[in-house]
C-alpha cells in the first residue's frame, strides 16, 4: 500500500482502537485527551513517515508513540498531583500505573465495552449512532455530517453535547453484570440497526459512505457475535438479517446512482457470500427459545434473497409480517405485510386491508395504494401516486415514483 | 383510545376438524390478528388450550374440564385498543371463528387500571 493510502487506512482500522484503550484508561472525563492523543500520533506519523520511511510495522510504530504520549500524559497529571494535591492522593488510595495495555485483548475487550458505555438510553438515538461513528468507527466530523445529511457544527454541537450526558452520568466503560446485560444489549443492538439502516437506505448520494456505514455495522455486531458474554442469538439474528440485506448493497444502486427496484434487480450482483453467511449467523440464532424481532426479520430478509415469486414465499412472508407486528409495530411493517398480502390473497383484498391503515403522511402508503391499484384502476391509481409523489422528499424516491406514473 | 377484550367462544376445534383444517384456522386467526396490529391496534392475546383444563368450584371442588363441547366456552381472547365499542365490534367480525355457527365473540371494555 502506497504511503498515501497508508495513514488514512490505518487511520481508519487503529485510530478507534487507541482511544477505546486510552479512552478506558483514562475514564470518559478525559474522552477529548484519548482522541487528541491518538489524532498527535497520527499527526506525527504524518510528519515523520515521508522523511524517515515507512517504519517495518506501521501499526507497533503507532502504539508505541500513542503510549509514549498517554505515558507523558499520566507522568504530568502525577507531578500535578504530588505537588498540589498528594494528601487526595494517598486518601483516595488511587495507585498511579502508568503502562498502556494495548493487546489484542484489551483492545478487544476495550471497543467492546465502549460499545455499551457508548449506547446509553439516556443520550438521543442519533447521538448515539455519531458518537459510535466517532470512536468505535474512526469516521471524521466531516464524514459523519455527510452520512446525516447535515453540517459539521451540528455533528459537533450533538457529539459535544452526548459526551457531557457521559461525563455527568459517570458512565463506566465496562461490561454490563449478568442481570443488566440483555436490556444493554438491546440499545446496543437498536444503535447498530440504525447504524446499519443509515447506510441501507440514507439518503446521502455518497455510496462509499453508505456502505461504509453497512459494513461497521456489520464490524461492530461481529464483535458483539463472537464474545462469549454478548454472542446472543437475537445478536446472531442481527447479523444474519445485516448480511442479508447487505448482499444486495450493489444490486440496488445503478452506475448512476439510482435506486433499483427489487424486481429489476439482477440477481447476479447479489452478494452469494454474504446471503450463505447470512443463513449461517440465522443457524446461530436457533439457540435457545427466544425469539426477537431481529429473528422475525432476519427470516423476512432471508425470503428477500429468494427471487421466485413462490405462494410459499408470499405466504411465510406474510406470516412472518404478521409476528413481526405483533412484537412490534411499525408502519413500514404494516405497510411490507399488505404488500405480502396482495401476493397471498389478490389485490382486491389487499385493498381493503391497506385502506384501513390510514398512514396519510407518509408516501409509502400511497405507493402502495397506487401498486395495489395498477390494473385494477389506473385512474386511481394515478392519484394515489401523485399524493405520493407530493409526500415524497428525496430525488430517488421522486423519480422512482415517477416512473411509476409514466408506466401506467 | 380505550382497550377491549375480544373474547373468542366456540368448541374445542381439535374434536371436530382435521390437523390440516385446525392450521388453516391458525394461519387465519394470524391473518386477522395481524391486519390488527397492522393498524397499530393490537395490544396483546393469547389462545386457551382445552387440554388439560380444571374448573374449580365455589366449594374448591376441582373438576376436569371445560372439555371445549359446548359453543360457549371460552379458546382464546385478544386485546385490542379502539376508539369506541362500535371499533372493537368491527375488529371482532373479522375473527374467523365466526365461520362456525353458533359460535361467538363477546366485546368488553376493559376496566381502567
Amino acid at each position: 500500500m502506497k504511503q498515501q493510502e497508508l495513514i488514512p487506512h490505518l487511520f481508519r482500522t487503529e485510530y478507534r482502537k487507541i482511544v477505546s484503550v486510552l479512552c478506558k484508561r483514562f475514564g470518559f472525563d478525559q474522552l477529548e485527551t484519548a482522541e487528541d492523543i491518538a489524532a498527535d500520533t497520527f499527526l506525527a506519523a504524518s510528519q515523520t513517515w515521508p522523511y524517515k520511511g515507512i517504519p517495518q510495522n506501521p501499526v507497533a510504530w503507532l502504539y508505541f508513540v500513542a503510549k509514549n504520549k498517554a505515558k507523558n500524559h499520566l507522568q504530568r497529571n502525577l507531578v500535578f498531583e504530588n505537588k498540589v494535591s498528594d494528601e487526595l492522593r494517598i486518601s483516595s488510595g488511587e495507585t498511579y500505573e502508568t503502562e498502556i495495555d494495548l493487546s489484542p485483548q484489551n483492545i478487544n475487550d476495550s471497543q467492546l465495552q465502549m460499545m455499551f458505555a457508548i449506547c446509553q438510553p439516556s443520550i438521543p438515538p442519533e447521538a448515539q449512532i455519531g458518537l459510535s461513528l466517532r470512536i468505535l468507527c474512526g469516521f471524521g466530523i466531516e464524514e459523519i455530517a455527510d452520512a446525516f445529511l447535515s453540517n459539521k457544527e451540528t455533528i459537533n454541537k450533538r457529539l459535544f453535547r452526548a459526551k457531557e450526558k457521559l461525563r455527568e452520568g459517570n458512565v463506566k466503560i465496562e461490561f454490563p453484570g449478568p442481570a443488566e446485560i440483555n436490556d444493554r444489549l438491546a440499545t446496543v443492538l437498536t444503535t447498530l440497526y440504525l447504524l446499519f439502516n443509515e447506510g441501507y437506505y440514507s439518503c446521502s448520494q455518497d455510496t462509499t459512505i453508505r456502505k461504509d456505514l453497512c459494513d461497521e455495522a456489520m464490524r461492530l455486531c461481529t464483535m458483539l457475535v463472537e464474545n462469549k458474554l454478548s454472542g446472543k442469538p437475537e445478536v446472531n439474528a442481527l447479523l444474519a438479517l445485516m448480511c442479508f440485506q447487505a448482499s444486495r448493497f450493489d444490486a440496488r444502486i445503478d452506475q448512476n446512482g439510482e435506486l433499483v427496484l427489487y424486481d429489476d434487480q439482477d440477481i447476479n450482483l447479489w452478494d452469494s457470500g454474504l446471503i450463505s453467511k447470512g443463513a449461517y449467523f440465522l443457524n446461530c440464532a436457533t439457540t435457545g427459545n427466544s425469539l426477537s424481532k431481529y429473528h422475525i426479520q432476519a427470516a423476512i430478509a432471508y425470503w428477500g434473497t429468494q427471487k421466485a415469486d413462490t405462494p410459499e414465499k408470499w405466504e411465510s412472508v406474510l406470516q412472518l409480517y404478521n409476528q413481526l407486528l405483533q412484537i412490534e409495530y411499525s408502519p413500514i411493517a404494516a405497510l411490507n405485510r399488505t404488500y405480502a398480502l396482495s401476493k397471498t390473497v389478490g389485490k382486491e383484498a389487499a385493498i381493503i386491508e391497506a385502506e384501513k391503515l390510514k398512514l396519510t403522511n407518509n408516501h409509502f402508503y400511497y405507493a402502495l395504494l397506487g401498486e395495489l391499484y395498477t390494473g385494477i384502476d389506473n385512474d386511481i391509481a394515478r392519484q394515489h401516486f401523485q399524493k405520493a409523489l407530493s409526500l415524497s422528499r428525496t430525488q430517488p424516491d421522486k423519480r422512482t415514483i415517477r416512473k411509476k406514473i409514466d408506466s401506467l | 383510545m380505550d382497550e377491549y377484550a375480544l373474547i373468542m367462544r366456540h368448541e374445542d376445534g381439535s374434536k371436530i376438524a382435521s390437523p390440516e383444517q385446525m392450521q388453516e384456522w391458525m394461519k387465519q386467526t394470524m391473518d386477522w390478528i395481524g391486519g390488527i396490529a397492522a393498524q397499530n391496534k393490537f395490544v396483546g392475546g393469547t389462545g386457551l388450550l382445552f387440554a388439560d383444563a380444571k374448573v374449580v368450584h365455589h366449594n374448591k371442588v376441582v373438576t376436569d374440564g371445560p372439555f371445549g363441547e359446548i359453543k360457549e366456552t371460552i379458546g382464546g381472547f385478544i386485546t385490542v385498543r379502539a376508539e369506541s365499542i362500535e371499533e372493537a365490534a368491527e375488529f371482532a367480525k373479522g375473527c374467523p371463528v365466526l365461520g362456525g355457527e353458533g359460535n361467538t365473540m363477546e366485546v368488553r371494555r376493559i376496566a381502567k387500571k
